[in-house]
């Protein structure tokens, strides 16, 4: 479960999240809907760990560890997982190297014996296959060239290989066609289970037609505003955020 | 991908220290007097045994040297070296010189063992015949008899004066003059052993061959030179190691590799450099100035330079090419990793003067710490060069704020018709880009790494395999510690 309480972060002396309260329970999907500006991408990096934000306060936790305590390859050990808005490219390195590294990376903090080469381009086909993407992923190297969507798919292929507990995944939808983020929902669909929690953060309803939140929550200005069920993401696309915050 | 997670058990085992080849092997030697001197030159040809033309030879390099001044354009900085600080002989005392490896002081063995050179010819898997030059001899050399049935000659220098004079004497200095630079020249007048490579007519090596360079006495200079003859229609592929006990002091390699490619033949030279940095401070470290040069006399000729430099407190060589035989090719892949307080000041010449003749230059410099990273390149093409063409890209890599990369190139065309490219760029690792693997699982270390490995990638695909591991590892271990 993923528990975060009172978090506050600023970045450069700029106040971003101000006093967050959440609660994830193990096996719930919940979404995160907000306006530009709003923190949305902010708390996506502060819960896996990226550099340039300072904690001012609060505190989250998943399963009991203090995340925020924690290297970002520590809590991708602990099961978290991000998918980025905007994945990065890596000239000169190989898509199934880097994923290869990465799954036994996983794997070693978790005390898992690592895998060789054969077992894992078994295992990443049969997950492609899964996702209905092309083996050409794997000879490319990580996101160059890639399109828009693809660089997405390479996100859930990631997330599909790395077998998270808790997947943050971070607009995920943005820039996608319909097929693509069909691909998207049904990936993280696949992986829905009583051991697996995920954080979607998106400024559309849309990908919640696809992927059916638990809980919807509403950020703005730095805090959660308003909570409810999946029905709350239909009111704020009917209604636009001002008038459901207020 | 088996390299990378090699990499990456090697930079943890490493975490201890960085340089892991910097033990002293304990062995009793046998040195010439401290200095340098006429007397000095006398002693070492004396010491092999050289006939009179080759002691004349040193002797009038020694001559012109003392008429020389050390080059100071280099973008690299060191006080004035004393060269009488120095002792030019080194040797294993062994009285018998060893007919077969049996005979080798196991000591030497373990040396090389240790360093992880496979020394004994049941390592057949290997497929990599050794020359090992201990200081300033070379201490055995497996698979001599293997390839003297292709009519290879594969043994030290030393060996080959004495059994085939006629053939050094025919190259030596013939494509690095003596009188060419300061090292080389020095060179010229001290060289106490290395490699000697003769490859007949129309024939392609069966196996790798290498030569591991060991620096273990203190207060010693290597001074060793290299010649590889490839004949008409032959192919050879050749590598180089090479490392050094860790010392408070700086000590100098000055060496001279000299390559000749007659018509349609092939060499690969590789290397992958990694003499003892210094320490983080800046103390101690090899002074590598060296002097390689390849000739490709005949046509459709092919000289081919790989190099991984991640050693030295400073790195001083430009791997070049002479294009003399129309449609003759030049190429140079180089990585050079500097961080904490080394310098490189490394590129290469291709000297175009044979008709359509082509050359193609890839530099990574990759800069870390305090260090000071430059390539220098020189493309020349002379007006008979008719149709040359050149490519060069060079690219460097910046870790961190305290750092410097240079790109210095020239070029001196005189042909109208050569077509002559150059490319450079200039980055960083991103901080998106650790970021991203650190949250795929990767450590902060494994991330620069592989990073760092993906931006050499168009170099070290040129490396035959076993060094193309040995390589992205190194360059993992001498980065350690640099980000962050």
């Amino acid at each position: 479960m993923l528990k975060i309480e009172g978090l506050t972060a600023e970045i450069d002396g700029k106040p971003i999240l101000k006093g967050i309260d959440l609660e994830i329970p193990t096996g719930e999907i919940h979404a995160i809907m907000g306006p530009n500006g709003s923190g949305k991408s902010t708390l996506s990096y502060v819960l896996s760990g990226r550099e340039g934000y300072e904690i001012t306060g609060g505190s989250a936790t998943y399963n009991g560890l203090d995340l925020l305590a924690m290297e970002p390859e520590e809590r991708a050990g602990s099961g978290v997982f991000l998918a980025f808005q905007y994945p990065v490219e890596l000239p000169g390195v190989g898509n199934a190297n880097f994923l290869r590294t990465a799954v036994n990376a996983v794997r070693k903090h978790k005390g898992e014996p690592e895998i060789d080469a054969m077992q894992f381009l078994k295992l990443a086909r049969t997950k492609i296959k899964a996702l209905q993407m092309s083996d050409d992923m794997l000879k490319r190297n990580v996101n160059v060239g890639f399109s828009g969507g693809e660089k997405k798919r390479n996100e859930v292929l990631q997330m599909a290989l790395l077998e998270p507990t808790l997947a943050i995944l971070d607009e995920t939808d943005s820039g996608l066609d319909i097929d693509a983020l069909k691909i998207v929902a049904d990936g993280v669909n696949a992986m829905r289970g009583a051991n697996f929690s995920s954080l979607v953060i998106t400024h559309y309803q849309r990908l919640l037609d696809y992927i059916v939140p638990d809980r919807v929550h509403v950020l703005m200005g730095g805090r959660i505003v308003k909570s409810g069920g999946p029905e709350l993401a239909l009111a704020l696309e009917a209604e636009g955020y001002a008038k459901v915050a207020a | 991908m088996a390299a990378v997670a090699e990499t990456l058990e090697t930079v943890q085992a490493a975490n201890d220290g960085g340089y892991k080849w910097g033990f002293e092997t304990d062995i009793a030697m046998e040195f010439a007097p401290k200095g340098l001197s006429e007397d000095i030159v006398r002693f070492i040809s004396a010491k092999k045994n050289e006939p009179d033309w080759l002691l004349e030879w040193r002797l009038k390099a020694y001559a012109h040297w003392l008429k020389m001044e050390e080059p100071e354009w280099a973008a690299v900085s060191y006080p004035k070296i004393d060269y009488q600080d120095a002792y030019y002989y080194a040797a294993p005392s062994n009285k018998v010189v060893p007919k077969s490896l049996d005979e080798v002081d196991p000591e030497l063995l373990r040396t090389y063992e240790k360093l992880g050179i496979p020394v004994q010819e049941q390592q057949r898997l290997q497929g990599i015949a050794v020359d090992m030059v201990f200081d300033s001899v070379s201490v055995a050399t497996t698979f001599k008899d293997r390839l003297a049935k292709e009519g290879i000659i594969f043994c030290s220098i030393s060996e080959a004066v004495q059994e085939h004079p006629e053939l050094v004497r025919q190259y030596l200095g013939s494509v690095v003059p003596q009188g060419d630079n300061y090292f080389a020249c020095l060179n010229s007048a001290v060289f106490t052993d290395g490699s000697f490579v003769y490859i007949p007519k129309g024939v392609r090596c069966p196996m790798e061959l290498s030569t591991y360079f060991r620096i273990n006495a203190k207060s010693t200079g290597q001074f060793e030179r290299t010649l590889i003859i490839a004949e008409a229609g032959s192919y050879v592929s050749y590598l180089e190691g090479c490392t050094a006990p860790m010392r408070d002091e700086n000590q100098m390699h000055a060496a001279v590799v000299e390559l000749v490619a007659m018509d349609d033949a092939s060499i690969k030279y590789s290397t992958v450099q990694n003499w003892y940095p210094g320490d983080s401070e800046g103390k101690g470290g090899i002074y590598n100035f060296v002097t390689k040069r390849g000739a490709c006399r005949g046509a459709r000729s092919k000289i081919s330079w790989t190099q991984v430099e991640t050693g030295s407190a400073i790195t001083w060589k430009y791997p070049s090419c002479m294009l003399l035989g129309d449609d003759s090719v030049g190429e140079f892949y180089s990585v050079a990793v500097t961080n904490n307080h080394q310098q490189a000041d490394t590129g290469t010449k291709m000297w175009h003067v044979g008709r359509n003749t082509r050359s193609t230059i890839v530099s990574k410099g990759i800069s870390a710490g305090q260090a000071q990273n430059t390539y220098r390149g020189l493309v020349k093409i002379s007006p008979k060069a008719v149709g040359a063409r050149n490519f060069t890209q060079c690219d460097s890599l910046l870790i961190g704020d305290k750092c410097g990369a240079h790109t210095v190139p020239y070029i001196e065309n005189r042909c109208a018709t050569a077509k002559v490219e150059h490319e450079a760029t200039t980055s960083r690792i991103a901080e998106d880009q650790l970021f991203y693997c650190r949250s795929r699982g990767l450590t902060q270390e494994e991330a620069v790494g592989l990073i760092v490995n993906g931006f050499c990638r168009e170099v070290l695909k040129e490396l035959p395999m076993e060094f193309a591991v040995e390589a992205q590892k190194l360059l993992a271990i001498s980065l350690e510690g640099s980000v962050g």
